[in-house]
């Protein structure tokens, strides 16, 4: 293959995430008489309409009332039932977060907590209907479960472990643009277990959600610059794939992590936690660098924010500097 | 601030009205049902009722006025344009990026914006702590808070009503955009809270209930509340979503979605406004 071949991969947008966790929970709904769906007047917008539509019987709008929502999905798990929440990332998180802690993490209630609008792609909403903060929060609960999936193969497929197989609390971030497809129907995903999907042996790009696709085009990009760029797909937050983290550190002794979320206490964080324990190697951060975002469309919010390809690459060829030789 | 008459302060609303279409179908994004149903109230509070003024928005006596379904800012902000807070000119940047307009208000970048809200449920709790400082500092300034029906879903909206009573805030007077509406379907689909009336009342509020489109009645209503010694003030406006676009009005469809090129014509022309911004079609 020429350079200029292999510099251009094609992006082809799939479903939003939030339609396909719509679409699967729908699916899911005929599988599992147990499953209960629970929106806060959001049905429209985080797809649980779809299920509400299929399954009147087992669908409350519970209006604009986040946190009874989860008290009262605690409630129902205790007597069986597999209650799912939906809501915007930061009103579901942050309003119903002392009953998330009490409720599910505490009591350890099997409630799934599935949001739509994480990250700051909400757009145009602006600030008050983004999210950067979900991940630090929910990976701080014990018991939680937090996931991320970044089209909608790995989004379908983990709606369905994580909802259908899975016992215990989880947490899954959906977003509102449409995604770029990253897989095909055939690839497999497990919770907790990250995907390699490409090979370097320079730098590590660890990437999760709508960055996964960024870190693709930057693996491309580095590649004209001479960077071998290995590049890993993180779907679960927590319990996080250490073992792939410390392995790929191992190969290229040097980790870029990019995710669309504050750069405090996400996947920033966590893999550097396991980095420092494990196999300390550089690492630079592609994230929200400590600030709120703005009203805008969603592509010039993440290039105002740097989330895109050309930050992956500024951050791979500094954190290849930083290397001991 | 001169105070208009009911005439003026209804001309005022027809402008707001748009105003907010035109700003809204250029973003192509943002809530028209919900600002028009607000529309005539924030005129008669930004025309009439409060204490402000453009030159000096943080002026310490000024009135409060904290938009808690922020949401529905477009209305605000043409409100705040008119009064020369901002050029009208302006409302062409909503919700693009590095403008002022932000798609929910944002306190930090535009002066006049009291409270940053879109997280419903939030906003009588910081009107309740303004109108504590007015206390506190010995000062005359009142608070207004202007909550959605579907708002009212939320726990914190009655912690907030309970404390205000029990302490006799009577510098506090919110005002319910009762357009029987929320996001997802009617209230009476999703979480009817009829009787709403009832509720203020047993939570300690005077309570009246209005025609939350006829001016007159709204001026008396401010008037009324501005009297009440002792409690906190619940107007009970009863709205129509989408009020003064005959295909919007009543239709949840324009909720959150913008007009098209076509529908934005026929509510122009139903505002009686050629097409274009004013100042736009001069250049
Ligand atoms: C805490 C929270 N939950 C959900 C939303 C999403 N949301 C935006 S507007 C809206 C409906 C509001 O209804 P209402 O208060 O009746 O206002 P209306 O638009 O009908 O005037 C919802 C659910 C939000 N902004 N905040």
């Amino acid at each position: 293959m020429t350079m200029t071949q292999t510099s251009k991969i094609e992006k082809k947008n799939g479903m939003a995430t939030r339609d396909a966790y719509g679409k699967a929970l729908a699916e899911l709904g005929a599988k599992n008489p147990k499953i209960i769906v629970i929106d806060g007047d959001l049905s429209k917008s985080t797809k649980t309409c779809f299920f509400g539509e299929k399954f009147p019987e087992r669908f409350f709008n519970f209006g604009i009332g986040e946190a009874n929502m989860i008290g009262a999905a605690s409630g129902l798990a205790a007597n069986g039932f597999i209650p799912v929440c939906s809501s915007f990332a930061c009103f579901i998180m942050c309003k119903g977060y002392d009953q998330m802690r009490m409720a599910m993490a505490y009591s350890e209630m099997n409630v799934k907590v599935i949001s739509s609008h994480g990250g700051i792609s909400v757009g145009e909403d602006g600030v008050s209907q983004q999210s950067i903060e979900d991940f630090a929060l929910a990976v701080s609960m014990p018991k939680f479960v937090v996931l991320n999936p970044a089209d909608e193969f790995s989004t379908r497929a983990l709606v369905f472990q994580s909802v259908d197989q899975h016992v215990g609390p989880v947490y899954m971030r959906t977003g509102r643009p449409a995604a770029p497809i990253i897989y095909d129907a055939n690839q497999k995903f497990e919770m907790g277990k990250g995907i390699k999907l490409r090979d370097g042996k320079d730098v590590t790009i660890v990437a999760t959600g709508l960055l996964v696709w960024e870190a693709l085009v930057a693996h491309e990009q580095l590649k004209e610059k001479g960077i071998s760029a290995s590049v890993v797909d993180i779907h679960t937050l927590k319990p996080l794939d250490q073992d792939l983290i410390i392995r790929e550190a191992k190969a290229t002794g040097a980790v870029v992590t990019a995710e669309e979320h504050s750069n405090y206490g996400g996947l920033g964080s966590l893999v550097a936690e396991t980095l420092t324990k494990h196999f300390p190697v550089p690492q630079e951060y592609v994230a929200v660098q400590d600030t709120y975002a703005e009203s805008g469309k969603p592509a010039e919010l993440l290039i105002k924010y740097g989330l895109t390809s050309k930050e992956i690459v500024q951050a791979a060829e500094k954190v290849t500097k930083r290397k001991r030789l | 601030m001169k105070k208009l008459g009911i005439r003026e302060i209804e001309e005022k609303a027809l402008l707001m009205r748009r105003e907010i279409i035109r700003m809204i179908h250029k973003a192509q994004s943002g809530h028209p049902g919900s600002s028009l149903s607000a529309t005539d109230i924030l005129a008669a509070l930004f025309f009439n009722e409060m204490k402000h003024d453009p030159k000096n928005p943080s002026w310490e006596d000024r009135d409060r006025f904290i938009f808690s379904k922020g949401h529905g800012v477009p209305a605000l902000y043409a409100a705040l344009a008119l009064n020369g807070y901002l050029p009208v000119s302006e409302l062409m940047t909503l919700r693009q990026i590095n403008s002022r307009l932000q798609g929910h208000p944002d306190r930090r970048v535009l002066p006049g914006v009291e409270a940053s809200t879109g997280s419903l449920g939030q906003g009588l709790s910081i009107g309740v702590g303004h109108a504590l400082a007015s206390r506190l500092l010995h000062k005359k300034f009142r608070t207004y808070v202007m909550l959605g029906d579907g708002e009212c879903n939320e726990g914190q909206v009655w912690e907030a009503a309970m404390f205000a009573s029990f302490h006799k805030l009577d510098g506090l007077s919110a005002i319910l955009d009762y357009n029987k509406f929320q996001l997802d379907n009617s209230v009476k689909v999703v979480l009817d809270m009829h009787p709403m009336e009832e509720k203020w009342r047993a939570f300690g509020w005077a309570v009246m209930e209005i025609n939350g489109h006829n001016m007159g009645e709204i001026l008396a209503a401010f008037e009324w509340a501005r009297n009440v010694k002792g409690s906190p003030q619940m107007i009970v406006a009863h709205t129509v979503k989408g009020k003064g676009v005959s295909f919007m009005e009543h239709n949840n469809h324009f909720h959150g979605v913008p007009p098209t090129d076509s529908e934005f014509k026929a509510a122009m022309a139903e505002l009686g406004e050629p097409l274009g911004h004013p100042e736009e079609m001069k250049k």
